[in-house]
């Protein structure tokens, strides 16, 4: 496409020095908070996302079904330009939506009638790839507050370069460039597709590229919060010898 | 002047891992969707479910065998009730016949009118008299321990006030842990020696109140409120230690239960009761109170 500026160089290096398949650094940490039943905080990249789980508590009113209610709201400091509205502008709104429904593909919620699960997410500063990793923060907190869960939901961006390149984990500069953004919700193990959402043009024949390069990195992400949570586990475990002390 | 407030930097923050170095063997930890073993000859219990012929972990956590039951229990989650579990309860509501309770757990709890002691344990019949008189016995707000005496089929609780020692709570501190962290076993009403009695409810919410007399014993179940009796100041402080010495072990993870909350007191008894609150002083606890488990253990 004419004007669009090229995100990858002749070598083969992104701006920030990735190759198209790399991910950025995640950094991860479960149980941040003790109010909650449930917490995460996640990096990926300069991208920085808190998340917190209340429940299952009791639904009000009398709806005999399990009830899935998610929060997505961006610090007003969290972009260069301060925002003015931190939750209930439009595109907050739709994040709302897009994390309720991939959520609700992972969570068993048959186990639990009548309840309601609160889902809290702030992001506290915005360097692309928002919904991705609200959704990986918010996976983390609901397995901090143990509720069952079928596997990890994660999600993951990708887009296209100049050349026709699939790249992986896109960052802010690369989502306001003008490329083409596609997101994916993913259970990776199950290789199930809960969430896709695209903007930008590209031919459909590199559609199928482009989605398999985000699932290669869903499938990267999720043993990287499967690790995380293994040894958050382990440490919380160990305190107490795993129940086998006293 | 002494300091009001202690701010720690970034840098002098205590590593609440260190806890968790000095351990042996370490069991084998399952996230949500890891197959646990193949279906055939296998039970499925809580935490687990079954896809493609194979028993899959919807938790995260470690794995119990039960001869052919195999569970998963989550190192933290909401209180899931069981039968003659002691739970102390907050009254969120009160209905016709029945006081809506909050235990913690994923739908509120019932307590119903035929399930409560009348004063002075008085037997007979509830009746239209007494369904007025409710909000008099149990208000919105109040404190109660209970027993679980059922548990309804889309698993809400039915809770039960079994003899006098149950029922409304009258002057102390409320402690909120998470229930995974209270250990279970068969005396949750404790009388410790420092002067407090405590009452560790399986749902995680614990309760320390000033140990009554002996003429007290047995007494009117909670009805008769000692409001107006005046707490002396060294009861008060011991209590506030032991809140502060709970929490301690509920923040480095450790088990709760009569022996621990024992020693993780005498070991607080080197510091102040205000200066608990830090975390240098919480991790030192924790520390020491887990080494003297470890080595009542052996």
């Amino acid at each position: 496409m004419s004007g669009k500026y090229d995100l990858l160089s002749e070598q083969g290096l992104r701006l920030d020095g990735r190759r198209p398949h790399e991910l950025r650094r995640i950094k991860c940490k479960l149980g941040v908070f003790e109010q909650p039943d449930g917490s995460a905080y996640m990096e990926q990249g300069n991208t920085k996302v808190l998340a917190a789980v209340y429940g299952p508590h009791q639904a009000k009113g009398n709806q005999t079904e399990s009830v899935i209610n998610c929060q997505y709201s961006q610090a007003t400091f969290s972009t260069a330009e301060r925002k003015n509205r931190p939750r209930g502008d439009r595109k907050s709104l739709e994040f709302k939506l897009y994390l309720q429904q991939a959520l609700s593909a992972a969570i068993k919620s048959e186990l639990y009638p009548r309840s309601q699960i609160d889902i809290y997410v702030e992001v506290l500063q915005d360097d692309g790839a928002n919904y991705a990793v609200a959704l990986n923060a918010a996976t983390l907190a609901l397995i901090d507050a143990g509720i069952c869960l079928n596997e990890f939901i994660v999600a993951c961006t990708a887009s296209l370069s100049k050349s026709n390149i699939p790249l992986t984990d896109i960052s802010q500069f690369e989502e306001v460039s003008g490329g083409p953004k596609l997101t994916v919700a993913a259970l990776p193990t199950a290789e199930k597709i809960a969430f896709l959402e695209m903007s930008e043009r590209f031919h459909i024949d590199h559609l199928e590229t482009v989605i398999e390069t985000a699932m290669a990195g869903c499938r990267e992400i999720r043993d990287i919060l499967e690790a995380a949570v293994k040894e958050h586990l382990l440490h919380m475990g160990s305190a107490s010898d795993f129940a086998k002390v006293g | 002047m002494s300091t009001n407030a202690a701010i720690d930097l970034a840098l002098d923050r205590v590593d609440w891992r260190d806890l968790a170095a000095q351990t042996e063997e370490q069991p084998r930890v399952y996230t949500p969707g890891e197959v646990l073993m193949p279906e055939a000859g296998f039970m499925r219990g809580h935490g687990t479910f079954v896809e493609d012929e194979n028993i899959k972990s919807s938790v995260a956590g470690v794995i119990q065998k039960v001869n052919k039951l195999i569970s998963v229990r989550p190192l933290k989650s909401r209180y899931v009730g069981e039968i003659g579990d002691v739970v102390v309860a907050r009254v969120s509501e009160v209905q016709q016949k029945r006081w809506r309770v909050d235990t913690n757990s994923r739908l509120d709890s019932i307590l119903l009118l035929s399930s409560v002691n009348l004063p002075g344990g008085e037997l007979r019949r509830r009746s239209a008299e007494d369904e007025q008189m409710m909000r008099r016995y149990l208000d919105e707000g109040d404190l109660i321990s209970a027993e679980v005496q059922n548990i309804f089929e889309e698993g809400s609780l039915s809770l039960y006030t079994r003899s006098l020692k149950y029922g409304k709570l009258s002057q102390g501190i409320l402690v909120k842990v998470f229930p995974a962290l209270v250990k279970r076993r068969k005396m949750h009403f404790h009388n410790l020696p420092c002067g407090a009695s405590v009452i560790l409810g399986n749902n995680g919410y614990i309760w320390i109140s000033p140990t009554k007399g002996q003429e007290e014993e047995g007494g009117e179940g909670g009805f008769a409120q000692n409001l107006n009796e005046h707490v002396p100041r060294a009861d008060r402080e011991v209590i506030a230690r032991l809140r502060n010495s709970i929490l301690a072990l509920a923040k480095c993870k450790l088990m709760i239960y009569d022996t621990s909350i024992q020693y993780a007191y005498e070991e607080s008894l080197r510091y102040e009761a205000h200066e608990l609150l830090q975390q240098n002083a919480i991790y030192d606890i924790g520390q020491q109170t887990q080494a003297r488990l470890r080595d009542a253990d052996e």
